[in-house]
């Protein structure tokens, strides 16, 4: 069987659309393009029917109400208005939140901003693993704590952390929870309630959907949790985000959303942990000195982090460019600095700019994952022969002994 | 990034890999970058009595526009004399493979590596000297 090429091997950094998905968003552009928020028409009335299925389909997937999903754009934005809009309309009671080293961007750059208008935050630490000790989160948080913000499941690694433990944590000290959600919709079950969660951001690209747009979680119920809103304007999810809702996308999100259900109800997503696994066993039986970047353990099903030792990232995905995959290698990035969540474990710079991602999805055969495993044998072995590295620690030379001089 | 034929050339079939001797005594041996910085390149330049560079051998950890720079790096070395090859300016390697503005280290460390290679010659020569 002849295989396409080339083979995509990036789901943690977007997903294609659901050939299902598009066809369920087509008529939303054309004959269902009413405003949600006309009132007064049938026009808006089929819009708005359309965006209340999508919520219940949506809440449906992570144990939420319909009437708790806020629209956003994307999870960028889902991370800024959980995180500043609580700060804000918290900020009575206190101006101490706490987060991770590991998370995404949108949270620590959000985070970022809110310490410049005088927000106090600590940034945990995690174990070699990439998993959260419980001790060190009980041991910062502080009589003025409002906020925690822990991802569910990495982006670079895929390690999931304990949420339904923070989330007890949390409630029992009386502070928000807020979890970045993104990576792990649809890979693992997410029930909000039994995580008790306050606040979880998703995004429909990473699950299927469309690009451009993106959900928070916001509980209802006792207590309440409130946002300051970051987009004013004509009032629309609760006050919370303004702006004419996007149906098609919203309906894309919707439908997303219950495939993404189906992958777990159905088991689909245990063959793409077998193919995973599959993927890991075939390289560690050909090649030696690699290194699982995080734990094996808690991991997304479809995520696999592994740091080739003596062979650079981007030389290597410049070698294996028939499988679109992705590096923490500083070349690939224009900082020069290795991944900040590698290094959040411990992982020493030589063995970061080593490393490479795969990130496996619902649309994976087992021939591209045949065919990864050889090319990337292949590749490594060649790039080796190459390597200096490689040679100097096949002639028993200590690498570490040598005196580097940094450039 | 969209690299040169030139340098993804290089990438693909690069020139001259391999090792020389580092106890002969025409042999000299750059070792520049490190590996926590994501690039180190060897680079050894066989020379004769002459100071003419007979063979050069590389092997490289790095981007491919690292391993690129030191593949073109062994073909303009060789039958040039080390006085001449000490004049490879990193601009000459940069403009030859066309490399973006973020891989410009990589023809800096390139024009390291010979600068260190002729060291090594020369300090093996003058022990041998006295
Ligand atoms: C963990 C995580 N959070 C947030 C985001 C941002 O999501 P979006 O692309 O929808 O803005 C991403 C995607 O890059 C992600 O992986």
């Amino acid at each position: 069987m002849s295989i396409k090429l080339p083979i995509y091997l990036d789901n943690q950094a977007t997903t294609p659309t659901d050939p299902r998905v598009v066809q369920a968003m087509l008529p939303y552009l054309t004959d269902v393009f009413g405003n949600a928020g006309s009132r007064n028409h049938s026009f808006g009335w089929a819009a708005s029917e359309a965006v209340t299925i999508a919520r219940e389909e949506l809440g449906a997937l992570i144990g939420a109400s319909a009437k708790e999903i806020i629209w956003t754009s994307g999870a960028t934005e889902s991370n800024n208005l959980a995180i500043k809009g609580a700060a804000h309309y918290y900020a009575r009671k206190g101006k101490h939140i706490i987060t991770v080293q590991t998370e995404h961007k949108a949270v620590l750059d959000s985070c970022h901003a809110l310490e410049r208008e005088g927000f106090e935050f600590t940034y945990l630490p995690v174990q070699a693993d990439g998993l959260l000790d419980l001790d060190v989160l009980k041991a910062a948080i502080r009589d003025d704590t409002i906020l925690v913000s822990v991802m569910m499941a990495n982006n670079e690694i895929g390690v999931i952390q304990p949420i339904a433990e923070i989330g007890a944590i949390c409630q029992q000290h009386g502070i928000i929870f807020h979890c970045d959600a993104v990576q792990a919709c649809g890979k693992i079950p997410v029930d909000v309630k039994a995580l008790k969660v306050d606040l979880l951001s998703m995004s429909a690209h990473k699950m299927y959907g469309p690009k451009g747009i993106g959900a928070l979680y916001v509980r209802r119920g006792r207590p309440r949790v409130r946002l300051q809103p970051i987009i004013d304007g004509g009032g629309q999810e609760r006050g919370m985000r303004s702006g004419t809702l996007p149906v098609h996308q919203i309906v894309g999100m919707g439908k997303a959303a219950v495939y993404a259900k189906e992958d777990l109800d159905t088991g689909k997503i245990l063959e793409v942990k077998r193919l995973r696994d599959k993927l890991w066993a075939g390289l560690q039986e050909n090649l030696d000195e690699l290194y699982l970047n995080g734990s094996w353990e808690h991991r997304l099903p479809n995520n696999l982090n592994v740091s080739f030792a003596f062979v650079e990232g981007e030389g290597m995905m410049m070698a294996i460019k028939d499988i679109a995959v992705s590096s923490g290698s500083a070349c690939t990035s224009a900082s020069l600095e290795p991944s900040y969540v590698l290094r959040a474990l411990g992982v020493e710079a030589e063995l970061a700019h080593t490393s490479i991602r795969f990130g496996l999805g619902r649309f994976t055969t087992e021939e591209e994952i045949d065919y990864a495993i050889d090319l990337v044998t292949e590749k490594v072995r060649w790039l080796r022969d190459m390597s200096p590295l490689y040679e100097m620690v096949k002639d028993g030379i200590d690498i570490k002994s040598i005196q580097w001089a940094a450039h | 990034m969209a690299y040169s034929d030139t340098l993804l050339n290089h990438y693909e079939n690069p020139q001259n890999v391999g090792s020389l001797d580092k106890a002969d005594p025409q042999v000299g041996t750059g070792l520049v970058g490190a590996p926590a910085c994501g690039d180190v390149m060897k680079l050894q330049l066989k020379i004769d009595d002459d100071g003419v560079i007979l063979d050069a051998k590389f092997k490289t950890f790095g981007c491919g526009s690292a391993i690129a720079s030191s593949s073109l790096v062994t073909t303009m070395v060789k039958g040039k004399s080390i006085d001449e090859a000490a004049k490879i300016k990193n601009a000459d390697i940069a403009a030859e493979l066309s490399l973006p503005p973020v891989k410009i280290h990589c023809s800096v460390l390139a024009e390291d590596a010979i600068k260190a290679a002729i060291a090594d010659y020369r300090k093996k020569k003058s022990g041998q000297d006295i």
